[in-house]
């Protein structure tokens, strides 16, 4: 049996009355890409920062990677990647200095960063792109190189939010190529995304309405327990209960 | 009738070409949509027509208006809704409506029937901080915002990113509204579903233009065999139909793959190797190509 390395029981934040994260549980495995999606104002992002380590929960337990998130935060931030849709790069460095500057804060050591750093630019093709400052590459290759900067450390679980918002359609499914090839190296992830052909592409899919998890299972399985053909149509059905006023 | 005429429009950012020789018409009561991925140069173009920035070379009429002679004019008949969040924060909702509206020398009563369908789902919250609100409400408002002095073009740049599908069909409902009373839109957005809502569409790419044209006769104008192909093992059929002599391109569309047909491929030959390969289960249908089939065809054929 696989190892969960994500286990939410029970997760709550509670902002002065209003209950952003309402008692969600669930387990993510080793190796599972995970969609997490939601609603604006669902409480996706809320969620994400509590098992992240950066935000304490009110109440209930999370432990990720092995590490509870309220006590040992700083060794769950240790063991995780995170990429955002703006990219954590910085411009005025070099490609090499950004994987210098991530690795070092990872606590890596210098061999090791140097090792790692030729490995990936073999893998990525950007042999050539080293010492090319990163504000001058092209959107889909930062997003590719915010992607192995995110799991440059060796992670267990890398957070991706909204990692393919903007880019062309191309790109976008490249990306979803890295993201396979990441899973098939044993490492979680555990995706929020706005496109819901995207959703089709995770092993399990949770969607969150009104601070709760309303449904949880295999984007087959779910399309099927709702009767409708595509995720979309599954996503549509959930939302629209939605009582929650972001609109 | 064209409202919005663009000729020959060229802007660089040092050696960044964002808009590249930019020629293109918008007729009056048309919703335009401009569809492409960040980078692509919507902004700087939105930027140019709405007077905020000055082209390198070439000209664009609003209304015949000049962008660069006559801007003064022309600010007082567009309403222009950046892709960044743009209201006053310390302002309160209601505050927010009002100063747009005195700024333009009108009242929030004058021009109510514009923005009511809009405003009436943020009215309950008219007191709020335009900061406080939550990214749909900030997205109500601000479309009210530039509203209120009934413009005769409204721009909208990627009002739509980063919003869930629900919202953003909403919005979009919005929009169709707004048609109504005659207003021509221009919109962006980086999402491909979104191009089927518009009258008209350019898709772009490099600060080109790759095709222009409604959403339909793009999709008439596609000229590839494809297919959709779904089996067992998803994951590894991947890999095999790139590899397959029969095949020229293979993209995951959701559950399936769109797959283009090299010239007299059939289905059945394509059933045939997939079999050999041991693959179960194996359905591959002839599809009409989606907007975003068309889009990838056209990078590609760029390339």
């Amino acid at each position: 049996m696989n190892k969960d390395v994500i286990v939410a029981e029970g997760l709550t934040k509670r902002f002065g009355d209003f209950v952003a994260v309402d008692h969600i549980s669930f387990q993510v495995e080793e190796g599972e890409i995970f969609g997490f999606l939601g609603a604006n104002g669902a409480g996706k992002t809320t969620a994400m920062r509590m098992l992240c380590g950066l935000s304490h929960p009110s109440e209930g337990r999370g432990i990720v990677a092995g590490y509870d998130v309220y006590g040992q935060s700083e060794q769950v931030k240790k063991n995780i990647g995170y990429m955002s849709q703006k990219f954590s790069l910085y411009d005025d460095l070099k490609v090499w200095e950004n994987l210098s500057l991530f690795g070092g804060i990872y606590g890596m050591p210098d061999k090791k960063i140097r090792e790692k750093t030729n490995l990936l630019l073999g893998e990525l093709g950007f042999q050539d792109e080293r010492n090319t400052l990163v504000k001058s590459l092209p959107l889909g290759w930062k997003q590719k190189l915010a992607f192995s900067l995110s799991i440059f450390h060796d992670p267990k679980i890398v957070f991706l939010d909204e990692p393919t918002g903007g880019v062309d359609p191309v790109t976008r499914r490249q990306f979803w190529e890295l993201i396979y090839q990441a899973a098939d190296r044993g490492i979680t992830v555990f995706v929020t995304t706005h496109y819901m052909d995207e959703a089709e592409y995770c092993d399990r899919v949770s969607i969150m309405v009104d601070g709760k998890i309303e449904a949880l299972d295999s984007p087959f399985l779910l399309k099927k327990s709702f009767g409708v053909e595509t995720m979309y149509d599954v996503f549509l059905q959930l939302a629209r209960k939605a009582k929650r006023s972001d609109n | 009738m064209e409202i919005v005429s663009v000729r020959n429009l060229k802007k660089s950012y040092g050696k960044v070409q964002a808009i590249r020789n930019l020629s293109f018409d918008v007729n009056e009561g048309e919703i335009y949509g401009i569809i492409g991925p960040d980078g692509a140069g919507k902004t700087t173009l939105f930027r140019i027509l709405t007077t905020l920035l000055l082209a390198n070379e070439g000209a664009a009429t609003i209304d015949g208006l000049d962008v660069v002679k006559n801007y003064k004019q022309i600010r007082k008949q567009i309403g222009y809704m950046p892709g960044r969040f743009s209201l006053y924060p310390d302002l309160s909702v209601e505050e927010n409506l009002t100063f747009f509206a005195t700024i333009f020398n009108t009242t929030i009563q004058e021009n109510y029937h514009l923005v009511e369908d809009i405003y009436k789902q943020i009215e309950p919250f008219k007191t709020r901080k335009a900061g406080k609100l939550s990214g749909g409400m900030k997205q109500k408002l601000a479309l009210s915002c530039a509203l209120i002095h009934a413009p005769k073009v409204l721009f909208l740049d990627e009002p739509t990113t980063g919003v869930d599908p629900v919202s953003r069909k909403e919005f979009w409902e919005m929009l169709k509204n707004l048609k109504k009373h005659g207003i021509t839109i221009l919109v962006s957005t980086p999402y491909m579903d979104e191009a089927i809502l518009c009258d008209r569409i350019a898709l772009v790419q490099d600060g080109e233009f790759m095709q222009v044209d409604t959403p339909q006769n793009i999709i008439d104008s596609y000229s590839e065999t494809i297919w959709s192909v779904k089996s067992d093992r998803m994951h590894r059929l991947l890999q095999d139909l790139r590899d397959c002599p029969w095949v020229k391109t293979t993209f995951s569309f959701g559950e399936t793959y769109h797959v283009t047909a090299k010239e007299k491929a059939t289905v059945s030959q394509l059933e045939t190797f997939l079999t050999e390969k041991g693959y179960r289960d194996i359905i591959i249908k002839a599809i009409h190509a989606t907007i975003e089939d068309c889009f990838m065809s056209l990078t590609q054929k760029k390339e």
